[in-house]
């Protein structure tokens, strides 16, 4: 007598169970058709890392090309060094030529987003804000090579884009 | 010198080698894995079968090992923060938490309340996260689809309220030492109480589709019963040692952060099969919602990170930090030489010591059992191997 009961019981959890599915089966679609369609919470994603430019030059970035995201990233994935100014023949002195100048902003400056691990202490050490995290979602590359993203050219591409 | 016989004779491994010879008349020595879909990850496991019975099992690990220990010793003490979210990419916070909790410990930093309460926020809305895929994945490998896809949806919203904060959604390098990275905003909090409502909805739909489900509980019921002597012989936390009766949870054993001045309680069923840590689980979310909504009520305003030092370089000396993740205590044992990189970073991963007992769970048991039991135990391979 408990056996049928239990087999009955079982059986109707089942139809439970096809209730629920069938309800859902007329409930409105959750997912998006990608690529036609596009997710809207993107705008909170952090993608890799850009600069940030200067408020009055927009092309040109605040940093200092100090160094220091290079040296805090533990991925070693940022190269940065500063431009260099061509020596000034007019500042020899003694007869030696000038040394070249190191100038406060950066000549170089790649990010390997290969090797980025996203964790932000990059954002987080610089002393001049000069880093800020991108919304770049749709980022996808055929060569391991591309991955490798001159920030200053994306800086000033975004400067003409007028972003 | 002679060189050890075992070297020159056998190129094979040590597992095949003995099992091999094990083999007896009528047995079947079957590989399950590392690419097996029910293993959830690179988790090989050697069985001797006999028909369809398990005859014995041997879990071998170590293919995804990534040196993660070896790495806290290479790198500063934040740089090697990020390697945190990557141990168990399932529950990344609680990972976070345990060892910024340890270099706070040793180094002596205050965190202010605020960051506590936003800590405990996003450990518990990680944790109904990783339940979540447990469950799916758990009665995908049963051989129910549709229940992942309702899991994956709830996890949706879960994973868009932390990405308004952590910025990722999967792997988060959210905690920082003394604090948090970003501070959470009212979205977030109305995000949140919107998807505890319509969460406490799902569960009960969860509960009559899945949990009363005749075939399920036939999976599950007297599936792999664990004893308390196996689990506590073997190390076993988390919903696997609750599912055997013992009410051990980090968060009221050794009480840290602002866990003691919440109310909740914790989940425990005595049966101590597939069907009690299934149980465990799900009980576990219901009290998770009670936490985040306790928390959110009384969250206090203020600073979000407290004062560090600019260059970390902790005292000589050692600590050890636990909390308690979805799988169980997670632990961070570090030792310290004063220098700016950690001396020795040991990760206590429940997932190990978890999966230790299955050798002796899935013996005499049907290979369908097995993965059963496998999934019941929660098993996220990359945090085993580490
Ligand atoms: S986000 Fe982290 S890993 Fe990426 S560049 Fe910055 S410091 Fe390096
Ligand atoms: S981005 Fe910031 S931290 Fe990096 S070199 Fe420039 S100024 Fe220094």
């Amino acid at each position: 007598m408990t056996s049928i009961k239990n087999a009955l019981a079982g059986l109707w959890s089942l139809v439970v169970g096809m209730g629920i599915t069938g309800k859902y089966f007329t409930a409105p679609l959750v997912t998006v058709f990608y690529p036609r369609q596009e997710a809207e919470n993107i705008e909170t994603y952090r993608g890799h890392v850009e600069l940030v430019g200067k408020e009055d030059e927009a092309g040109v970035p605040l940093c200092i090309a100090c160094g220091q995201c290079a040296r805090q990233c533990p991925s070693q994935c940022i190269t940065v060094s500063a431009k260099v100014a061509p020596a000034d023949p007019a500042e020899s002195k003694d007869g030696k030529p000038a040394k070249p100048k190191r100038l406060k902003t950066p000549g170089v400056f790649q990010l390997d987003y290969n090797l980025c691990s996203l964790c932000g202490q990059c954002v987080q050490v610089c002393p001049v804000d000069s880093l800020r995290y991108s919304n770049n979602v749709y980022f996808a590359v055929f060569t391991r090579q591309e991955t490798n993203i001159d920030l200053l050219e994306r800086l000033e591409r975004q400067a003409k884009e007028g972003k | 010198m002679t060189m050890s016989p075992q070297l020159s004779s056998d190129p094979s491994d040590f597992y095949s080698q003995s099992f091999s010879k094990g083999a007896r008349e009528n047995t079947l020595i079957l590989n399950m894995g590392p690419q097996h879909p029910s293993t959830h990850g690179v988790l090989r496991v050697i069985v001797e079968l006999d028909g369809e019975y398990i005859v014995r099992a041997e879990p071998v690990l170590g293919y995804i090992h990534r040196m993660h220990e070896f790495m806290g010793q290479k790198k500063t003490y934040t740089q090697y923060l990020p390697n945190m979210g990557r141990v168990d990419y399932l529950h990344a916070t609680a990972w976070n938490w345990a060892y910024v909790g340890a270099v706070e410990q040793l180094a002596g930093i205050e965190v202010p309340e605020r960051a506590e309460y936003i800590r405990v926020l996003t450990c518990e809305i990680n944790r109904i996260c990783s339940h979540l895929v447990w469950w799916g994945a758990y009665l995908l490998d049963l051989g129910a689809f549709t229940p992942i896809l309702y899991a994956f949806e709830d996890r949706e919203f879960l994973l868009d309220i932390l990405q308004r904060v952590t910025g990722s959604r999967l792997t988060y390098c959210y905690f920082r030492f003394g604090g948090v990275y970003a501070d959470v905003d009212d979205k977030f909090i109305d995000d949140t109480r919107t998807f505890i409502q319509r969460f406490r909805k799902r569960l009960k739909m969860y509960e009559a589709l899945v949990t009363k489900n005749f075939i399920l509980r036939k999976r599950c019921e007297d599936i792999g019963v664990l004893s308390v002597q196996t689990a506590r012989k073997y190390g076993c936390t988390g919903p696997v040692i609750r599912g055997s009766g013992v009410p051990y949870d980090v968060r009221r054993a050794v009480p840290y952060s602002v866990y003691p001045e919440l109310d909740f309680e914790i989940p425990t069923f005595s049966e101590g099969d597939a069907m009690a840590r299934y149980m465990v689980r799900l009980k576990e979310m219901e009290q998770s919602l009670r936490i985040m909504e306790q928390v959110m009520d009384r969250m206090p305003d203020g600073d979000i990170q407290g004062k560090t030092p600019k260059t970390l370089k902790p005292p000589k000396g050692e600590t050890y930090f636990a909390v308690e993740g979805a799988r169980g205590k997670i632990g961070v044992h570090l030792v310290s030489d004063g220098s700016a990189t950690p001396y020795r970073v040991k990760l206590r991963a429940p997932g190990y010591s978890n999966l230790s007992c299955f050798a002796e769970l899935s013996k005499g048991t049907l290979i369908a059992d097995a993965v059963s039991i496998l999934g019941s135990l929660d098993l996220v391979i990359p945090e085993i191997d580490r």
